[in-house]
C-alpha cells in the first residue's frame, strides 16, 4: 500500500462519514469579535432578504442579473462584488492598524496572534483576489466590448460562469469567518508553514479551494476577453487604432491566461501535499519549499501587472478626455504596455533576493526589474505631455488621475530601490516593503478603480456621480494614504518588520498611532464614496445625462446611449481613426435613424450560476474532508455542465421594431437635450 | 537606519545613493505634474491649447532616454554592489578605514531558527546559546543558517541585511560589527503564532568582554546534546536565554541534514543515493511513520525515510567533518558501502 493511501485510511478513521472534520467546535463561539460581526452580518443579510422579498425583487434579480449573460450587467456585478469585499478587506486593515497602535509593552492589543495572523492573511488575499481582481475584470467586461464596437463578449455564457466562480471563491472566504478559520500563513501561504504539519487546521484549505475556484473564473474570463478583443473589433479598428484601455486589457488577459494556470498548478501541488501525503514542498521526503516560492512568484509578479495594466488604460482614457486632447504618444504607450507584459515574466526572483541566490542571479533579476521602470516611466511622461497644452477639466476622475501620478511615482521609486538586491537585504519583509506595495496598489489600482468608477458610472446608469462627495472621497483617500503609510516607510528604514502582533519598543508607538489615524481618514474616504453613491441615486434626476457622452469622450462607448441598449450598437460602427467616436464627431457623422433590423443576441441562462455554486459546494466539502459530499458535488458539477451542453435554446432575436422603438426614444432624448442646451 | 557594522553601513549608503539618483527624475516628474495641472487648467484661457498635438520625436527620445540613462547608472551600481555585498562572500575589509588583517580568521556562528527561538552554536568556542548572540568588535563573523521547521529570516538591522533561514537548506552571511553595543535581532519572516517574540539581543563586545562572555557560557558546564535539541525543538515562545558550555559533536550538520534523532535518514545521504540513481521501489520499504510535535496536543504523523545503518555506523548517524574546516554547503557525507 502506498503512503498516500495509508495516510488517507488513517485520516478517514477519525472523520465523520458525512460531516468530515466539521463539528460544533468549528463555530467561533468563544470569539466575541466574530460573534458581533456574525450578528451584524446576519441582521444585514436578513434585512436585505426581507427588502427583496417585500418588493418582490427575487424574480427580477434572477432573470435580469443572476442569469444575465449581458457583459454590461456582469461587469456591474463584478464591481459590486469588489466593493462589498473592499469593505471586508478594509475592516481587516482597520483592525490591524488599531491592534498595532495598541499592542505595546504590557498591552497585548485586542487580537490574539491566532486571530491577528488570520486577519493579515485574509486582508491580503481578499484585497488582491476579491477586490482588485473583480474591479479590473469588471471594468474590462463592461468597457472593452463597448470600446471595440461589439455587442457582447465572444463567449457570453462563459462570462456569466466566470463571474459566479469568482463570487463562489469570495463566498468561501467569507464562510471561513464564521465556520472554522482562515489561513494563518500570510497571503501567499509559503510552505512548510502552510503544510499539513505546521497548519493542520482548515485555514489553508479554505485558502486553497477559494483561490482555486476563483482562479478558474479568472482564467476563463481571460480567454474570453482575448477572443473578444482579437476577433470582435469593429471593422476598420486595426490593432494600432484600438483604444489604449483595450490594449492594456488585451495584455492583461494574455498575462492572466499565461500565469493563472501556474497558480492553479502550484495550489494543486500544495493541496496534494496536504490531502494526499505527497511531498512536493516538504523537507523529509526530498521535496523543497523553494519550489513553491519560485512557482508562486512566477504567477505572483505578473499578477501585479494584471492588476495595474488595465488601470493604466483607465488613466490614459481619463487624462485624454479631461485634457480634451489626443493622448500623447499612443504608439509608445502601446509598446510600453507590451514591453511591461513581457518583462513581467522575467523578474519574479526579486521577491526573494534574500533566500540565498548567488550575486549574479540576484543582479540579473534586480536589473530586469529596474528595466520595467523605463516603459512605466514613459507612460507617466505620456500622461504628463497629454496634459501639456490641454484644457484640463478637474472632474473627479481627473483628480484621481493627478493624485495617482504623484503617488504612484513615489511608489515606483521605492520599488526600484527594493530592486537593488543589496538594499533589499535591508528592506525586505520590512514595513518599507509594505508601504511600497500599498503605495503602488492603492496609489495605482485603487485610485484608478475610483477614477474608472466615476468616469464610466454615468455610462452604466445614465446619471453622474455626485461631484462633491466624490471630491471628499478623493481627498480623504489621498491624505489618509500618506498619513497611514509615511510612518510605515520611516519605520521600515528603522528595521521594523511586517506581520508582528506585539511590540516591546515603546518608541515605535507614535508611528503606529499616526498610521492608525491615516487608516481612519481612509475609512472616511470609503464612507464618502458610499455616501456619494447614495446621494447620486437620490439626486439621479438632477444628475441625469441624456446625451450618452457626458464628458465629451473619444472612444466608441460614448457613442451609445447611457445606459447602452442591450445590444450596445444598432449597427456595428466603423472605425477610421484611433479615437473613433471623436473622429465621428469631428466628421459630423449622422446617427442612423431608420432601417433597423432584428438583432441576434445570446439568451440568459441559469447554468453558469448553478454550476459555479455546485463547484463552490464541492470546495466547501473538500475543505472539511466531507468526501461523500465532495464526490456528489463533483458529479453534480460535471453532470450540470454536460446537461448545459444539450441546451440548444441559447439565442433569440431582438425584433426590428423593438430596436426601432429603443433607437427612436434615443433620437427624441438627444433632440430634447440639444433643445435644452440651446 | 543606524548601521554599526560595515555591511549595514554600505547597504545604508547604497540606499541613499540610489534614492538620490532616482530623485533626479522623480522630482521633475512630480513638479511637472503639478505645474501642468495648474497651468493648463480649464479656466486659464491664456495657456496654449493644441488638441491634436500628440507626437514629438524629440520628446519621445527624452521620455525613453532619461529613465534609460538613470537605469544604466543604477544597473551598474546594482551589479557592483550585489557582488560586493553578497552575503556568501567573505569580507575584504573590517570597515572603511580598517583593512582586513592578513591572519584574521572569521568567527563561525551556526544559527538555527526554531519555533520560536534562536539557537546559536559557536564551534570555535564550543559553546551554544538560546536567544542571545555575541561577537567581538571588528572581527569578521561567518554565519551559517538553517531552520528546524518553517522559514524565518535572521536580521540584525545594525549589523547587516537579512537572510532567510530555511529547513533542510543552509544559507550564509559574512558580516562584522564595528562598535560595541547591544543591538536588536529578530526574525523578519512570519513563521507562526510565536513569531512576534522571536527576538534576541546581539552584543557587540570588546575582545576582553567577549572572552568574559564565553567564560560565562562555559561556567554552567552543561552540554547541548541531541536529546536536549529534540526537546528545544518543540514549539515555545518567549524562551529565556539559555547557555551551554559544550555542544555534542555533529549536532549542526545533523540539524541541516534533518536527522538529529538518529532515526531518520540524513538528507545528504538521501541525495547521495538519488544522485547515484536512487533506490527504486526499495526506497519505499525504508519509509516509516514518525510522530511530529505531539507536545502541542495535535497528534500528527508524517512519513520519513528511516536511517541507514552500516557495520561501521550502526546507528546511521551522520559523519562529522571538523567544524569550520570547509565552506561547502554539504557537511555530512553518505556512508560508503
Amino acid at each position: 500500500m502506498s503512503n498516500a493511501v495509508v495516510a488517507q485510511h488513517q485520516a478517514a478513521e477519525q472523520l465523520h462519514p458525512v460531516l468530515g472534520r466539521l463539528g460544533w467546535e468549528a463555530l467561533p463561539l468563544h470569539e466575541p469579535i466574530l460573534i458581533a460581526t456574525f450578528i451584524a452580518v446576519a441582521l444585514g443579510g436578513l434585512t436585505v432578504f426581507a427588502l427583496i422579498t417585500k418588493f418582490r425583487l427575487w424574480g427580477y434579480l434572477w432573470r435580469d442579473w443572476v442569469t444575465s449573460i449581458d457583459h454590461k450587467k456582469i461587469g456591474i456585478m463584478y464591481m459590486i462584488l469588489g466593493i462589498v469585499m473592499l469593505l471586508r478587506g478594509f475592516a481587516d486593515a482597520l483592525m490591524m492598524r488599531a491592534h498595532q497602535a495598541m499592542s505595546f509593552g504590557e498591552n497585548v492589543g485586542f487580537l490574539p496572534p491566532h486571530h491577528y495572523d488570520q486577519v493579515f492573511t485574509a486582508h491580503g488575499v481578499i484585497m488582491i483576489f476579491f477586490v482588485a481582481m473583480p474591479f479590473v475584470t469588471g471594468f474590462m467586461n463592461y468597457v472593452v466590448p463597448l470600446q471595440i464596437g461589439a455587442r457582447d463578449v465572444a463567449f457570453p455564457f462563459l462570462n456569466n460562469f466566470s463571474f459566479w466562480m469568482t463570487a463562489g471563491g469570495a463566498v468561501l472566504v467569507m464562510i471561513s469567518l464564521f465556520v472554522g478559520e482562515f489561513a494563518k500563513t500570510g497571503w501567499l501561504a509559503y510552505p512548510p508553514l502552510s503544510g499539513i504539519l505546521a497548519s493542520p487546521d482548515v485555514g489553508v484549505d479554505y485558502y486553497l479551494w477559494s483561490l482555486q475556484i476563483a482562479g478558474v473564473g479568472t482564467t476563463l474570463s481571460g480567454i474570453n476577453l482575448i477572443a473578444t478583443i482579437i476577433k470582435m473589433r469593429a471593422p476598420g479598428m486595426t490593432m494600432m487604432k484600438m483604444p489604449v484601455f483595450t490594449w492594456t486589457s488585451l495584455c492583461t488577459n494574455v498575462l492572466i491566461v499565461a500565469t493563472f494556470p501556474v497558480l492553479a498548478a502550484t495550489l494543486a501541488l500544495l493541496t496534494a501535499d496536504r490531502y494526499l501525503g505527497t511531498n512536493f514542498f516538504t523537507n523529509d521526503l526530498g521535496g523543497n519549499a523553494m519550489l513553491y516560492v519560485n512557482l508562486i512568484w512566477i504567477w505572483g509578479h505578473p499578477e501585479v501587472y494584471i492588476l495595474v495594466l488595465p488601470i493604466f488604460g483607465i488613466f490614459s482614457e481619463v487624462v485624454s478626455t479631461f485634457s480634451r486632447k489626443k493622448l500623447f504618444g499612443y504608439a509608445s504607450m502601446v509598446y510600453a504596455t507590451v514591453v511591461i507584459t513581457i518583462l513581467s515574466y522575467l523578474v519574479w526572483l526579486h521577491h526573494f533576493f534574500t533566500m540565498g541566490s548567488g550575486a549574479s542571479v540576484n543582479s540579473f533579476f534586480g536589473i530586469t526589474t529596474m528595466i520595467i521602470s523605463i516603459p512605466t516611466g514613459a507612460k507617466i511622461f505620456n500622461w504628463l505631455f497629454t496634459m501639456y497644452r490641454g484644457r484640463i477639466k478637474f472632474e473627479v476622475p481627473m483628480l484621481w488621475t493627478v493624485g495617482f501620478m504623484i503617488t504612484f511615482t513615489v511608489g515606483g521609486m521605492t520599488g526600484v530601490l527594493l530592486a537593488v538586491p543589496a538594499a533589499d537585504f535591508v528592506l525586505h519583509n520590512s514595513l518599507f516593503l509594505i508601504a511600497h506595495f500599498h503605495n503602488v496598489i492603492i496609489g495605482g489600482v485603487v485610485f484608478g478603480a475610483f477614477a474608472g468608477i466615476n468616469y464610466w458610472f454615468p455610462k452604466a446608469f445614465g446619471f453622474r456621480l455626485d461631484a462633491f462627495w466624490g471630491k471628499v472621497s478623493f481627498w480623504c483617500w489621498f491624505i489618509g494614504f500618506w498619513v497611514a503609510f509615511t510612518p510605515l516607510y520611516i519605520m521600515g528604514l528603522m528595521g521594523v518588520t511586517r506581520r508582528v502582533s506585539h511590540f516591546d519598543d515603546m518608541s515605535l508607538q507614535p508611528y503606529f498611532v499616526v498610521a492608525a489615524i491615516g487608516g481612519g481618514i481612509v475609512a472616511l474616504g470609503i464612507a464618502a464614496f458610499l455616501i456619494q453613491i447614495a446621494v447620486s441615486i437620490w439626486r439621479r434626476k438632477e444628475l441625469r445625462d441624456t446625451t450618452g457622452d457626458i464628458w465629451g469622450g473619444r472612444t466608441l462607448e460614448w457613442s451609445t446611449s447611457s445606459p447602452p441598449p442591450d445590444y450596445n450598437f444598432a449597427f456595428t460602427p466603423i472605425a477610421h481613426e484611433m479615437d473613433a467616436w471623436h473622429d465621428m464627431k469631428q466628421r459630423g457623422v449622422e446617427r442612423p435613424k431608420k432601417g433597423f433590423v432584428a438583432i441576434h443576441m445570446p439568451k440568459n441562462t441559469g447554468a453558469g450560476f448553478v454550476i459555479a455554486m455546485l463547484a463552490t459546494a464541492m470546495g466547501f466539502a473538500l475543505i472539511w474532508h466531507m468526501y461523500i459530499l465532495a464526490a456528489l458535488g463533483l458529479a453534480a458539477t460535471v453532470i450540470a455542465s454536460i446537461v448545459h451542453t444539450f441546451n440548444y435554446d441559447r439565442d433569440f432575436h431582438i425584433p426590428a421594431d423593438a430596436v426601432t422603438r429603443t433607437e427612436d426614444e434615443r433620437t427624441r432624448a438627444l433632440a430634447a437635450a440639444a433643445t435644452s442646451a440651446a | 537606519m543606524k548601521p554599526h557594522g560595515d555591511i549595514a553601513q554600505q547597504q545604508a549608503q547604497l540606499i541613499v545613493t540610489s534614492t538620490l539618483l532616482m530623485l533626479l527624475i522623480i522630482v521633475p516628474v512630480i513638479a511637472l505634474t503639478l505645474f501642468f495641472a495648474f497651468r493648463y487648467r480649464q479656466s486659464n484661457t491664456e495657456a496654449t491649447y493644441s488638441p491634436d498635438w500628440d507626437h514629438s520625436t524629440r520628446l519621445e527620445l527624452v521620455i525613453w532616454g532619461a529613465p534609460l540613462l538613470i537605469i544604466i547608472a543604477l544597473g551598474a551600481i546594482t551589479w557592483i554592489s550585489t557582488h560586493k555585498l553578497d552575503p556568501f562572500r567573505p569580507l575584504d575589509r573590517i570597515s572603511e578605514s580598517k583593512p582586513l588583517p592578513a591572519d584574521v580568521k572569521p568567527m563561525v556562528v551556526y544559527a538555527v531558527s526554531m519555533d520560536w527561538k534562536w539557537l546559536f552554536i559557536y564551534p570555535e568556542q564550543g559553546i551554544a546559546t538560546i536567544n542571545e548572540l555575541a561577537a567581538p568588535v571588528d572581527r569578521p563573523i561567518h554565519f551559517r543558517f538553517t531552520s528546524t521547521t518553517v522559514m524565518n529570516t535572521f536580521y540584525v538591522p545594525a549589523l547587516a541585511g537579512m537572510i532567510y533561514t530555511m529547513p533542510g537548506m543552509e544559507t550564509q552571511l559574512h558580516a562584522v560589527i564595528n562598535k560595541a553595543g547591544v543591538y536588536d535581532g529578530l526574525s523578519a519572516h512570519y513563521s507562526g503564532a510565536g513569531f512576534s517574540d522571536m527576538r534576541f539581543k546581539f552584543h557587540g563586545l570588546s575582545d576582553e568582554a567577549f572572552a568574559a562572555w564565553v567564560a560565562k557560557n562555559k561556567a554552567g558546564g552543561n552540554t547541548l546534546t541531541r536529546a536536549d535539541y529534540l526537546k528545544l525543538e518543540q514549539p515555545s515562545a518567549k524562551e529565556p536565554i539559555q547557555r551551554f558550555a559544550n555542544v555534542e559533536p555533529g549536532l549542526w550538520s545533523a540539524i541541516v541534514d534533518r536527522c538529529v534523532d538518529g532515526k531518520k535518514m540524513c538528507s545528504s545521504q538521501m541525495m547521495a543515493i538519488d544522485a547515484a540513481g536512487g533506490a527504486g521501489k526499495g526506497g519505499v520499504a525504508s519509509t516509516m511513520r514518525s510522530s511530529w510535535r505531539d507536545a502541542d496536543g495535535n497528534k500528527r504523523e508524517r512519513y520519513v525515510v528511516a536511517a541507514l545503518c552500516t557495520p561501521t555506523n550502526p546507528l546511521g548517524l551522520p559523519i562529522e567533518i571538523e567544524a569550520g574546516a570547509s565552506d561547502a554547503t554539504t557537511v555530512a557525507t553518505a556512508p560508503k558501502n
